[in-house]
């Protein structure tokens, strides 16, 4: 299947008020091509609040339920109860999917709750965080999942922390599906959108959503930094399915060696949220610092790799 | 059927009987039995029923506002703090109109953390746009309940209803309740027929931005609702007159009001210390009646402007306070009467935290108010004992000490 195979129902109508490049808007359309009209949308306190414009107007062809900002997980728990309730009824005979969309601070900040409680209970929904690293509907400030270094308007000279790493969290919850996901490769998120839909319980997915106003780059390169996002090894595609992961798509590439990883700065250049990394002077001690990380990580994924591979030659264990 | 049980469990029973279908609780002294009662209920298959054990009382408000927007009849109860820790979503539930009911066992805020009666915690609710309820009995606990999914379904209410009821007085004391027949119930409340909710056939967006242009129309609908709720109040109590048999009082409930000279209003249990003291007053040769509120919002504002119309004098008691005011009850009344009523007004505010409130106090109280002896807004039950003060002294010493070492 290619992008062109796409169903060209338009669930995301035209004329919302998204900014131009708004990333939020390109994973939304993807993700509803995915799952279809049978969807129960749960928008959690961010930009897609706005940009699905103003009452009386909507620019989601589907239910949609607004919500406050601490509330996806359990929210989404209601729903799913009483979608259960309602086909035991016989009002549904297929059952609707729940799906809750939610911000980066919706997830990693005030909503982390709400999600941790629904995924232990193994509610059926599934999960999308759109991450733009920031509170960009407030006009960009640093969240949980704002990465080291980064200009916002509350950590201007950089932020001094690491992100966390919300979807490694979510599969500590054991729950049977997390993901990642990237806008430069938009059938591996369609892809994992679908397998979403088809398994019962808690999904998590997670897609990168570089924001041109809050990352400072222009409006027609929010698939160009997501590309290199993955190829510099600083954002990782994978899903977990019962708690084996596998990477995907252009992480896979690069961990299998098919590729090499493209040196952050080319990814960090790009951004004005960063240029203080480089102007007036380089900084070399924090560029250092992220691509040391970055490197780390990939190579310690080849390494495991390699090293399952050799332990499936040994034929100790089966092959799944 | 008859039984003898708390008033948690009674309500447990009713929630049953009203046919809910989600219920989602976080644990919160001194509600818990209920939702430990319901959780059994299902979990033995008396109760055909989902139940949603959240990790919040924000979650557990935001549950019923997702399983309500899918169009079930759904419950949960709380507390205090856990009232508290919704009350961002209290507002969602009232302004996007949803017939949400929910018990709120009345207990006092902390710190310091006190368990027992008082009525802040649903005060602090006030203007989230629920209708309030309060009991005084168990057995207005169980018909209330059934009731309020009336009121709240509605369609020219379509609110959310909080029950409320007082800690441990009515909660966790054990009475005899008679529960209906649940063809009797189902009689008196027919299978919900939700005004809107998520419909795929329909896919609407409810709850996005809305500008100032439109905003307020939308909160006067709220202010409508409220003003239709009053009616509606009054139907289902005397529906449910007619087909279980029990009543309590529309908005208000009186006792002694058509000759008394003097009238108290409260609200809760602490009404029927209230009679108490009425009876005794009247002994004494005091005419004095009781307005028991029951609905504080929609406020009775009719009803206590006919019964305090030539009146001598107002004693409202209030088991909460509106700090830098007076108890919100004494306002509201005050506020109802305005140019209804030339009666001096006096408040009590009194049995906070628990503080165990005997009519004797009230009787005396009341007849200070009525003999012109007493402070506009008093606090009768107030005493300040010896470690009151010894722990005064130790700040204040310990606070000079301070001010001495930073002076040196």
């Amino acid at each position: 299947m290619r992008l062109k195979d796409l169903p060209e129902e338009e669930l995301f109508l035209q004329g919302s008020a998204a900014c131009q490049g708004c990333p939020g808007s390109m994973a939304l359309r993807v993700a509803f091509k995915a799952l279809g009209r049978n969807t129960l949308l749960v928008v959690i306190a961010s930009c897609i609040s706005v940009l699905q414009s103003p009452f009386p107007v909507s620019a989601l062809d589907l239910p949609v339920l607004n919500m406050a900002f601490a509330s996806g997980g359990a929210v989404a728990s209601g729903i799913s109860a009483a979608v259960r309730r309602l086909k035991k009824r016989g009002v549904f005979t297929e059952e609707p999917t729940v799906l809750v969309w939610a911000g980066d601070g919706g997830t990693y900040d005030i909503g982390i709750q709400a999600l941790s409680g629904a995924a232990e209970r193994n509610t059926n929904f599934i999960y999308v965080c759109y991450n733009n690293e920031a509170y960009s509907n407030t006009g960009t400030q640093r969240s949980g999942a704002t990465p080291y270094a980064a200009w916002t308007t509350n950590t201007v000279s950089g932020k001094q922390e690491w992100r966390k790493d919300v979807a490694q969290i979510m599969v500590a919850h054991n729950v049977p599906y997390v993901a990642t996901a990237s806008l430069a490769y938009p059938m591996d998120f369609y892809q994992k959108m679908q397998k979403a839909k088809s398994i019962p319980g808690t999904k998590y997915i997670e897609i990168l959503a570089p924001c041109p106003p809050a990352w400072k780059f222009p409006s027609e390169a929010t698939v160009q930094v997501s590309r290199l996002a993955v190829q510099s090894g600083l954002w990782l595609l994978y899903e977990c399915e019962n708690g084996h992961t596998h990477y995907t798509s252009g992480t896979a590439r690069l961990i299998e060696g098919r590729s090499s990883a493209k040196p952050v700065e080319e990814y960090l250049r790009m951004q004005g949220r960063f240029r203080h990394l480089f102007s007036p002077e380089k900084d070399e001690k924090r560029v250092g610092e992220i691509q040391e990380r970055i490197s780390g990580i990939v190579e310690s994924l080849k390494f495991t790799a390699k090293m399952r591979e050799h332990i499936m030659d040994l034929e100790i264990m089966p092959r799944p | 059927m008859k039984i003898i049980d708390t008033a948690n469990h009674a309500v447990a029973y009713a929630a049953k009987l009203a046919r809910v279908e989600v219920v989602s609780a976080y644990p919160i002294t001194p509600q818990t039995q209920i939702i430990e009662e319901i959780s059994r209920l299902i979990d033995e298959g008396i109760m055909d029923c989902e139940y949603i054990p959240v990790e919040s009382e924000h979650s557990a408000q935001a549950a019923l506002i997702g399983a309500s927007a899918t169009g079930v009849r759904v419950f949960s109860a709380t507390s205090s703090h856990g009232l508290a820790y919704m009350h961002e979503l209290l507002h969602w539930a009232a302004a996007v109109r949803l017939p949400i009911v929910m018990v709120n066992v009345n207990r006092a805020m902390g710190p310091g953390w006190n368990i027992w009666c008082d009525h802040q915690d649903a005060i602090a609710a006030r203007d989230t746009g629920w209708i309030q309820l309060y009991c005084a009995s168990h057995q207005e606990c169980v018909d209330t309940l059934i009731q309020a999914f009336r009121i709240a379904e509605d369609h020219r209410v379509i609110m959310p209803v909080m029950v409320n009821y007082d800690a441990f007085v009515l909660s966790h004391t054990y009475m005899k309740v008679e529960f209906p027949e649940q063809e009797t119930v189902d009689l008196f409340l027919p299978e919900l027929d939700p005004m809107w909710k998520l419909d795929l056939d329909n896919p609407m967006t409810h709850g996005s931005v809305i500008y100032p242009d439109d905003y307020e129309e939308v909160r006067f609908s709220m202010q409508q609702a409220h003003g239709n709720a009053r009616k509606v109040i009054s139907e289902a109590a005397a529906e449910y007159r007619v087909i279980v048999g029990n009543y309590h009082g529309d908005l208000t409930e009186e006792f002694m009001t058509e000759d008394a000279e003097h009238i108290i209003v409260a609200m809760g249990s602490i009404a029927s210390e209230a009679k108490m003291a009425v009876k005794q007053l009247r002994e004494e040769g005091l005419a004095c009646g009781v307005v028991r509120i029951r609905s504080y919002r929609p406020f009775p504002v009719e009803e206590l402007q006919r019964v305090m119309r030539g009146k001598r004098t107002l004693v409202v008691i209030d088991r909460d306070c509106s700090f830098g005011l007076e108890g919100a009850l004494f306002s509201d009344v005050k506020a109802a009467s305005y140019g209804h009523s030339d009666a001096r007004a006096y408040n009590l505010i009194t049995g906070l935290g628990g503080r165990d409130i005997t009519y004797g106090l009230l009787a005396g109280a009341v007849r200070a108010a009525v003999e012109g002896k007493a402070e506009t807004v008093r606090w009768p039950a107030l005493r300040l004992n010896e470690h009151h003060l010894a722990s005064k002294r130790g700040v204040e010493a310990a606070w000079q000490g301070r001010q001495k070492r930073s002076a040196s």
